[in-house]
């Protein structure tokens, strides 16, 4: 079992959640566990089938487009962190 | 590259050639070691004296920036005090559009340089200022801005000086560590590194983005800076205020460095990575000094009461 964890901007989707346990080995499993709880989600997160490039999608602290995208494994406990792409701080 | 000796024409020529300094204490085992480019040393704190430097200089060569005329530009802090600096000795007035909930030393700083300030709802972060900056633009076509976060001069002021300088001073280094803003100083400094040693590796550190900063309407708000040039980048690691604050600290403590809250977050990075390495050379790139954050009390607060706050604002 893994956590997904929503940002406010997609809170709309899931009824206020602001965090949803899901289950899968994969990135992708895990998504589509939580796709099937909250089907609105999958038009939000995905475009033709791959992430939307205005999502970023965390292991733990870890971008996944760096490791194995939606193939990355997961292990029981791991956070999966949903975040929209923002312009950075202070510099 | 500008000389370590002799004498500078003028400020914006001392601009980079930033200090390189190893950290004994924060490396994590003997087989690694882990270096620090300071480039708080910068004439006004930061590593945006560069970018801003050849943003205006660009321009000017161009004709897009004209003697005389207004620079304007959406920034959460650093690059506005850069531009206003430059601005002041070249003659430009600069008019920076930033979050009202930044640190008052940036507001103190912007004016001493003699910009002005437009302050853009602090709920809608670094999006909310570029978004208000961009329509000011577009309705007063007598300004000019440079718009850091799609301005190839940005990126390219990295990959001709600050990675540069890093190789002559890490010639063996194997990972490149920095925050990510803009994406120009991990666009500009991998396209060098990867170019001159393809086998480095180079890691993003990423804010965590508070809740209350999170202030996003859709998703298709969201933002990627253009200049941001995801494919030199390897590894990309989120870090909370929380980590930023507490690598802060040991930067202080274990280093006597005094850093801005985002080289926190970059040196947390670095360590983690340094950690799972059985040898090499970490480079982590400090963007700023320690200055412009000392009425957030960073240093000695209470880490729980301080996390909390930062959730609702914009300190990197």
């Amino acid at each position: 079992m893994s956590t997904v964890r929503i940002p406010p901007v997609l809170r709309e989707n899931t009824g206020g959640t602001r965090s949803v346990d899901v289950s899968g080995r994969t990135v992708a499993e895990a998504l589509d566990d939580l796709f099937g709880k909250h089907p609105e989600l999958r038009a939000r997160v995905t475009q033709d089938g791959e992430l939307s490039p205005f999502i970023n999608v965390y292991v733990n602290d870890r971008d996944v487009r760096y490791r194995d995208g939606l193939e990355t494994a997961l292990e029981a406990g791991d956070t999966i962190i949903l975040l929209p792409a923002m312009a950075g701080g202070a510099r | 590259m500008p000389t370590t000796v002799g004498t500078a024409p003028d400020l914006v020529a001392a601009i980079g050639n930033t200090p390189m300094v190893e950290l004994r204490r924060l490396a994590p085992h003997a087989g690694v070691r882990l270096f620090a480019k300071l480039e708080g040393n910068n004439p006004t704190g930061s590593v945006k004296d560069r970018v801003a430097r050849a943003m205006i200089e660009d321009a000017r060569a161009a004709g897009s920036l004209a003697p005389g005329q207004t620079i304007l530009e959406p920034s959460s802090g650093n690059t506005g005090i850069s531009l206003a600096m430059i601005g002041s000795r070249l003659g430009h007035p600069v008019r920076i559009v930033m979050p009202d909930n930044t640190t008052t030393e940036r507001v103190q700083l912007l004016r001493l340089f003699g910009a002005e300030i437009v302050f853009s709802p602090g709920a809608e972060g670094s999006n909310g200022a570029i978004r208000l900056a961009q329509s000011l633009a577009e309705a007063d076509p007598s300004v000019f801005m440079p718009y850091q976060y799609g301005n190839e001069a940005n990126p390219r002021a990295h990959e001709e000086t600050t990675g540069p300088e890093i190789l002559a001073q890490v010639p063996d280094l194997t990972v490149f560590v920095a925050g990510l803003g803009t994406g120009g100083t991990l666009t500009g400094v991998g396209r060098y590194l990867k170019r001159v040693k393809p086998h480095v590796r180079i890691v993003a550190a990423e804010p965590m983005p508070g809740e209350l900063v999170q202030g996003l309407r859709s998703l298709d708000e969201g933002f990627v800076p253009p200049v941001l040039d995801e494919s030199v980048l390897d590894d990309k690691f989120l870090v909370s205020n929380r980590d930023a604050v507490i690598g802060l600290r040991r930067l202080l403590h274990d280093e006597g460095i005094f850093a801005g809250l985002s080289c926190g977050a970059a040196v947390a990075v670095a360590v983690r990575v340094a950690r799972e390495m059985d040898s090499g050379s970490v480079v982590v790139l400090l963007a700023d000094a320690g200055w412009k954050y000392l009425s957030a009390e960073l240093w000695d607060r209470d880490l729980d009461e301080l996390s909390d706050e930062l959730e609702g604002s914009l300190l990197w």
